[in-house]
């Protein structure tokens, strides 16, 4: 087939397709997001979005326990979520082949932390191969469903943020054919971990990873290139593209597969180079095991543990020099930090809390920048569906008068990801604290994905549509409301009620996301100041909204602009205005 | 001619099309024969906020990222987000830039100042600079989205890389019903 330019998730996406995955379900989560979206193009698989990891992971379990080669993505920190299943899939292994993608971000383009998802595979004893660009990744993941059935486990493909959403060149390849038709065996004592089952298979889990460690020796995927000299490098992933890049003339045991190490391979190698580096992203992975071999190698003392790897620090690295950054950027230029878009319905929220004092225990979302300036109204942020149960947490510890400020605060996607156990255990609990949910209809973070709540399903075929509400409901709280986050008075008058209640509480601040793609996000014409009314009291600017801009050389003082071109004419600026001078234009 | 690596850097402000206009250049580059490699990052909401491409071409390509101070082109969207990747590129290189103000947030919150004669500035250290009014263009091609693709025909010019592979590159990548406009600025722009 034609050669074509992928990213590193089109790639896996592909290599699906081509290895007759039946079944694909994820939670989105930045880099991983594109791979079900692209799989989701691809004919015969069933892709969904499940409403969190574990979910995700378990149905990918039940595909696979039919006999269906099935796909389950997500990001590093979703597999802290799946953990739980992975574990005790490791010991029953597979029927139909289950690859299980995890991308990390190395550096926290858009993460929370920056963990190294190896570890996972090493404690729940499961192999795990890592692509270098993004053929290998189509190639890589293809190879992971051979495997997986051939040593009877699931198998993780581990990506960073460069190989997930870098593109190079991929060489398409057919699908394979005459794969099984799923049927259904019975078999408890491989399905069915009671303890006495589960003691039988620990000892296979244990002999297949010495199986495969042997195994993966001799296979193309762990390749030694032959260099110049006696420096030898160690290295996989992304690292090894860096690697090639700053040191051309030495040799390289390239690794393809991060876990279960090819140990005879590696010594080998080890032999005959005087000087051995291990380059690698994140933890000393490689490098660790390699030394518990007793082989004398150079990593971490040299190479940065934090952040991710550049072609410049990998340089600089070698050098002894101190790290340079990736953008190294001129100290006297002003920043350019994200936002919440135009018109974002959380904006006016979030206004609000801040001037009830609410201390806000935030969650994973657009609306996590909330916690910058100038609204700066976010006191917490741990993960999906701590927003909720930190409010728990604090409410149980605090006297009366501060618990009374404690505002939980989620998005819809996150409600329905961990949010429903939160809210479920602070009812349970009896917290007196308030709870938000910022429903704007879609998983705005990662870019509209769909979910349970919308009314759609990943296609964008019409989908069943959880009703929020009767869920809180069902839950035992008594007290909620929706209310429209566009009028601030009606939204501070709600949070001032339920804040002060003493039992739990949810308001639903329900409103479109901005760039919901169906078009239902209400747009009017952009709003304009009259300059003549404008007293340059900033009062406007205290929203951080885009479309707000400041002329410092109007007037004496300087005066407030509206942004023609980004301005969606919501009007929770108008309500900040004391002298009227945001108009509407057709009111001219 | 084809055994270096030649590196673009691409630098913009999220919303403006700096990611379509990677995508159309990595995808004419690999037409015409190149190894090809590209990377970018997305994801949190990056309206608003800075983002930047890294595009390499040559014979072979290893890292998807541009070494520090090695960009032989920097392509940039926006005034300030060019000047502030101008460490990135090499002595000797070659700019060219959309003649486009974009404030960003403590700018318009009137915290910090916009930095004033950026043009000249680059010019000063870069003279190799090209200014382009991307928005004029877009304009006479009939329709101001086509910012991007009119910067990337000023771009063109100065690559080596036949008139067809961009022309077949925009054919893939852009909505039929757009493709008339953006062929047009993407005409406007290589005349620059």
């Amino acid at each position: 087939m034609k050669k074509t330019i992928l990213s590193g998730n089109e790639a896996i996406a592909r290599g699906a397709f081509e290895a007759g995955v039946k079944v694909a379900s994820a939670y989105p989560g930045t880099p991983s997001t594109e791979i079900l979206e692209n799989v989701a193009n691809y004919p015969g698989i069933d892709a969904a979005w499940a409403p969190n990891e574990k979910v995700a992971l378990e149905v990918g379990i039940g595909a696979c326990f039919g006999g269906a080669r099935a796909l389950v993505t997500m990001k590093h920190v979703g597999l802290n979520v799946a953990a739980d299943p992975l574990f005790t899939l490791s010991y029953i292994g597979v029927r139909g082949g289950l690859v299980l993608v995890v991308a990390d971000d190395p550096e926290m383009h858009s993460s929370q932390d920056e963990q190294d998802s190896r570890n996972y595979a090493k404690f729940a004893k499961v192999p795990m191969l890592e692509p270098g660009d993004s053929e290998e990744a189509r190639a890589f993941t293809r190879l992971a469903y051979e495997i997986s059935e051939k040593f009877d486990t699931p198998v993780l493909v581990r990506t960073t943020t460069r190989i997930s959403h870098g593109k190079s060149i991929v060489f398409p390849a057919e699908p394979v054919q005459g794969l099984p038709e799923p049927n259904l065996v019975r078999d408890p004592a491989k399905f069915v971990m009671l303890p006495a089952n589960a003691r039988r298979r620990h000892p296979l889990v244990e002999k297949r990873m010495l199986d495969l460690a042997q195994w993966s020796c001799e296979q193309p995927f762990n390749r030694i290139e032959e260099g110049k000299g006696e420096v030898g490098v160690i290295t996989a992933g992304i690292s090894y593209q860096y690697a090639k890049e700053i040191l051309p003339d030495a040799h390289i045991l390239k690794l393809g597969m991060v876990h279960p190490l090819p140990k005879d391979l590696i010594r080998s190698f080890a032999a005959r180079c005087s000087t051995l580096y291990v380059i690698e992203e994140l933890d000393p992975f490689l490098e660790e095991q390699i030394q518990a071999m007793g082989i004398r190698v150079i990593g971490k003392e040299l190479f940065p543990i934090c952040g991710e790897l550049t072609p410049g620090r990998v340089q600089a690295s070698l050098e002894g020099r101190e790290t340079v950054l990736s953008q190294s950027t001129e100290a006297s230029l002003p920043n350019r930090p994200p936002n919440m878009c135009p018109g974002c319905s959380h904006r006016g929220v979030f206004y609000e809390l801040k001037r009830l004092g609410a201390f806000v225990t935030g969650d994973i979302g657009c609306y996590t920048l909330a916690a910058l300036p100038p609204l700066s109204a976010m006191d917490s942020c741990v993960c999906m569906g701590a927003g909720i149960s930190n409010a728990t947490g604090l409410s149980k510890v605090l006297p009366p008068e501060q618990r009374q400020k404690v505002v939980g605060v989620m998005g819809d996607s996150t409600f329905l990801h961990t949010g429903i156990n939160s809210l479920m255990d602070m009812v349970y609990a009896q917290a007196q604290a308030t709870v938000v949910i910022l429903d704007n209809r879609t998983t705005g973070m990662t870019g509209r994905q769909d979910n349970p709540g919308t009314g759609h399903s990943l296609t964008g075929a019409a989908a069943p549509a959880v009703d929020i509400e009767t869920i809180c409901r069902a839950l035992g709280v008594r007290d909620i409301q929706v209310i429209d986050p566009y009028d601030l008075e009606l939204t501070r008058q709600t949070l001032k009620d339920a804040m002060a209640r003493p039992e739990p509480s949810v308001v639903i601040a329900r409103r479109t996301c901005m760039l919901e793609r169906r078009g239902a996000a209400e747009r009017k014409l952009p709003l304009f100041v009259d300059a003549d009314k404008c007293v340059s009291c900033k009062a406007c600017l205290k929203l951080g909204c885009p479309a707000i801009e400041w002329n410092a050389e109007a007037g004496d003082k300087g005066k407030a602009v509206v942004n023609q071109l980004l301005c969606v004419g919501c009007g929770v600026c108008q309500q900040l205005c004391k002298f009227d001078a945001l108009g509407v234009h057709n009111e001219k | 001619m084809k055994n270096k690596v030649t590196n673009i850097l691409l630098a913009g402000v999220g919303g403006q099309g700096t990611l379509l206009a990677s995508e159309v250049l990595s995808e004419a580059l690999m037409l015409g024969g190149y190894d090809v490699k590209k990377s970018e990052i997305h994801g949190m909401s990056q309206r608003g906020g800075s983002v930047t491409s890294h595009v390499r071409f040559g014979s072979k390509v290893y890292s998807p990222l541009i070494p520090e101070g090695e960009a032989d082109f920097l392509f940039g969207f926006e005034l300030l987000e060019t000047m502030r990747c101008l460490p990135m590129l090499r002595t000797g290189g070659t700019v060219v830039v959309n003649d486009l103000k974009i404030m960003p947030a403590p700018v318009a919150m009137g915290q910090e100042v916009y930095p004033a004669d950026i043009p000249a500035k680059i010019a000063s250290s870069f003279p190799d600079t090209v200014l382009v009014n991307g928005m004029d263009l877009a304009m006479q091609a009939g329709n101001v989205r086509t910012v991007n693709i009119a910067l990337l025909g000023a771009l063109s010019r100065r690559l080596d890389l036949a008139e067809q592979h961009w022309h077949q590159a925009l054919t893939g990548q852009v909505p039929e019903r757009f493709l008339a406009e953006n062929l047009k600025a993407f005409e406007l722009g290589r005349a620059v």
